[in-house]
């Protein structure tokens, strides 16, 4: 198979707090056979709050980031939720009001930079789904994940709003009833977990604002996995991966029930379905403590 | 060819390319009558459906061919009125509007109908929507200005102006949005996405002259701030509002007009802005410092715990993003508000 390549927009967190997002991703690359293209001059996308200050400054700096996407010539791979939902907003709209495509350009001129619009946007799940195929993937796993509950874990921000979602990957995904990463979790070998909460949200931008809203629907999400006998759960997103991960104790407070279920990123399921070595897939690095691996 | 010979060709084609097509679907449909019952059950039905009904067709059916006590507001069956907004697998969906085709597509051919807000519900499909009716109130829903009583001419609105409203001014207060939201779902005192969607729609328009709407969108606890940005609003508004659209521009609105106060909610969203500025990328410690200043206490305890998995890098750990001059200078170009 001929080498895939991606302009990969890793984000921020999986350069800080989710270290092993980024270990995992390197490592399921090379299994697969895709070489990723960093774009080490991506700024931050805003994670869904500049905007809220700033909504013309949000949109220069994304599309900056495209515009560096477009210079490799290459699909804009994202490995985070959010840095998918602001990405392809930003090209989605700049795509579709000339006037605010032109003024947008107007200012990346001042660094040499033009958005065109040229490179598709998406996230790393659905790109392999695309691009390498589930039957192919499923050929390539060397260690079954037979013994495992999975409970997909799909991220607001990959489903929703999915006329948004649906124009960045072939198969459309039903933001009601989601399958690709319950698909994933089959061609691992693993059996997906059916509860209410997979498309739910995990609270995590009201964290800081609104506390125990965030809370209880990160205990919710937890307790919904645990109620349907879930092993462990998966994410594709970081920020869905540190709620979930990280907040067990105000969770379980917040819902008035101890959770807590380790949480895998779906690369890191990816790569021990694949045969990565465990030690490039940062189990580590997690506070719910990975205890099958 | 004569008109009518033209007309019956015509018709013959359109029968030949449109299939109405029919199968069968099990309905598990919420029942609940607060006067009698203790709690509520589902009762099973099993129905041809075809391709041409809609919902309400399947809810008109339960009440004419199966019990005639089932209980359901309808009125407009034109997605005008907003009174049939039920849920079906958990969505909420205007009944009138909404096809069997569509929701087959979505669900196969299980699908359980329930109230919008089960917790509310009356009896079967009607609940007390009174939180939300308060909730639309308290958002001034009405255009506030001195009306000249003899006035010499309209008071038109230009085209630009109207279209400032972006579609705001079509939400038919279904319900839909509202008893979608997780917030409203687990904080009662959160105006939701239809009340801010109001708040937008009167705030935008320019003949309005009300001083308090956007405080009172402003509170932290029940107004924009405690947003959790997951879409569902925008994802089930049957009129296509784009609910979370209007939160984004009044949170825009509060920054433009300087009614952001400095709290942990603001200083969050402007702390992205600093953060890139200095970094390119975010200096993720940083803006919790930032958006929580004392309060940052609470959150070491985890912190620690995330330190000692090496999931936090100290502000000189940072890899800032190359070329990062370009960044500043257009941070500095294309800002167009200041806090």
């Amino acid at each position: 198979m001929e080498k895939l390549r991606y302009a990969l927009f890793t984000g921020c967190t999986a350069k800080q707090s989710t270290p092993e997002q980024y270990m995992s991703t390197m490592a399921v690359a090379e299994k697969l056979n895709i070489e990723l293209v960093e774009l080490t001059e991506a700024s931050c996308c805003g994670a869904s709050h500049l905007q809220d200050y700033d909504d013309f400054l949000s949109l220069v700096l994304n599309a900056r980031n495209i515009a560096y996407a477009e210079k490799h010539g290459l699909t804009m791979v994202t490995i985070c939720n959010t840095c998918q939902l602001n990405t392809a907003m930003t090209k989605h709209r700049l795509d579709n009001d000339a006037d605010l495509k032109a003024r947008v350009n107007e200012k990346l001129a001042e660094v040499g930079l033009e958005y065109k619009g040229t490179s598709l946007i998406t996230h790393f799940l659905y790109a392999i789904i695309d691009d390498i195929g589930l039957d192919k993937i499923a050929e390539m796993v060397v260690t079954p994940l037979s013994q495992f509950n999975i409970a997909p874990f799909y991220g607001c921000h990959n489903i929703r709003p999915s006329e948004l979602q649906n124009e960045t990957h072939n198969k459309a995904e039903n933001p009601y009833n989601p399958t690709s990463l319950d698909d994933l979790i089959i061609a691992c070998g693993g059996k997906n977990v059916d509860y209410d909460e997979k498309n739910k949200c995990c609270g995590f931008h009201a964290e800081l604002q609104a506390p125990k809203t965030a809370a209880i629907l990160t205990g919710n999400a937890i307790a919904g996995a645990m109620d349907n006998n879930a092993d462990w759960m998966v994410t594709p997103c970081p920020l869905c991966h540190l709620k979930l991960d990280t907040q067990t104790h105000h969770a379980s407070e917040a819902i008035g029930r101890d959770v807590a279920l380790p949480v895998l990123h779906m690369q890191q399921m990816l790569g021990l379905a694949l045969g990565c070595d465990q030690n490039l897939l940062g189990m580590k690095h997690h506070l719910t403590k990975v205890d099958f691996v | 060819m004569n008109l009518e010979q033209e007309l019956t060709k015509r018709k013959k084609e359109l029968m030949s390319t449109h299939k109405i097509t029919t199968q069968k679907v099990n309905f598990k449909v919420f029942r609940f009558n607060a006067d009698e019952d203790y709690l509520p059950y589902y009762e099973d039905y099993t129905m041809e459906v075809t391709s041409e009904e809609v919902v309400l067709d399947i809810m008109n059916r339960i009440k004419w061919d199966y019990d005639g006590s089932f209980s359901y507001r309808r009125s407009c069956r034109h997605g005008i009125c907003g009174a049939c907004a039920i849920k079906v697998n958990g969505r909420s969906t205007l009944a009138c509007k909404e096809s069997m085709t569509t929701m087959i597509e979505y669900f196969g051919n299980e699908m359980t109908i329930e109230p919008l807000s089960t917790k509310r519900a009356i009896k079967d499909m009607i609940i007390d929507k009174g939180d939300f009716w308060k909730k639309h109130e308290a958002v001034t829903p009405y255009v506030v200005d001195e009306i000249d009583e003899t006035p010499e001419s309209e008071n038109l609105l230009s085209p630009a102006e109207a279209n400032a409203l972006n579609d705001a001014d079509l939400c038919i207060q279904c319900g839909a949005c509202h008893y979608a939201c997780p917030v409203v779902e687990v904080n009662e005192d959160f105006m939701g996405p239809a009340a801010f969607a109001a708040a937008y729609r009167f705030e935008a328009d320019v003949r309005d002259g009300d001083v308090s709407r956007l405080t009172d969108v402003n509170q932290m606890g029940s107004g924009v701030w405690d947003c959790v940005k997951c879409f569902e609003c925008a994802e089930v508004c049957p009129k296509d509002v784009n609910p979370i659209e209007k939160i984004t521009q009044l949170h825009n609105m509060l920054f433009q007009q300087g009614k952001a106060e400095s709290n942990v909610a603001t200083r969050h969203a402007v702390g992205f802005e600093k953060s890139i500025k200095k970094n390119g990328v975010l200096d993720e410690g940083g803006l919790v410092l930032y958006s929580e200043m004392a309060g940052i206490v609470k959150h070491v305890p985890v912190a620690l715990k995330m330190f000692s998995k090496g999931k936090i890098v100290p502000p000189w750990g940072i890899v800032k993003s190359e070329n990062l001059d370009e960044i500043q200078k257009l941070v500095k170009s294309s800002s167009t508000v200041k806090f």
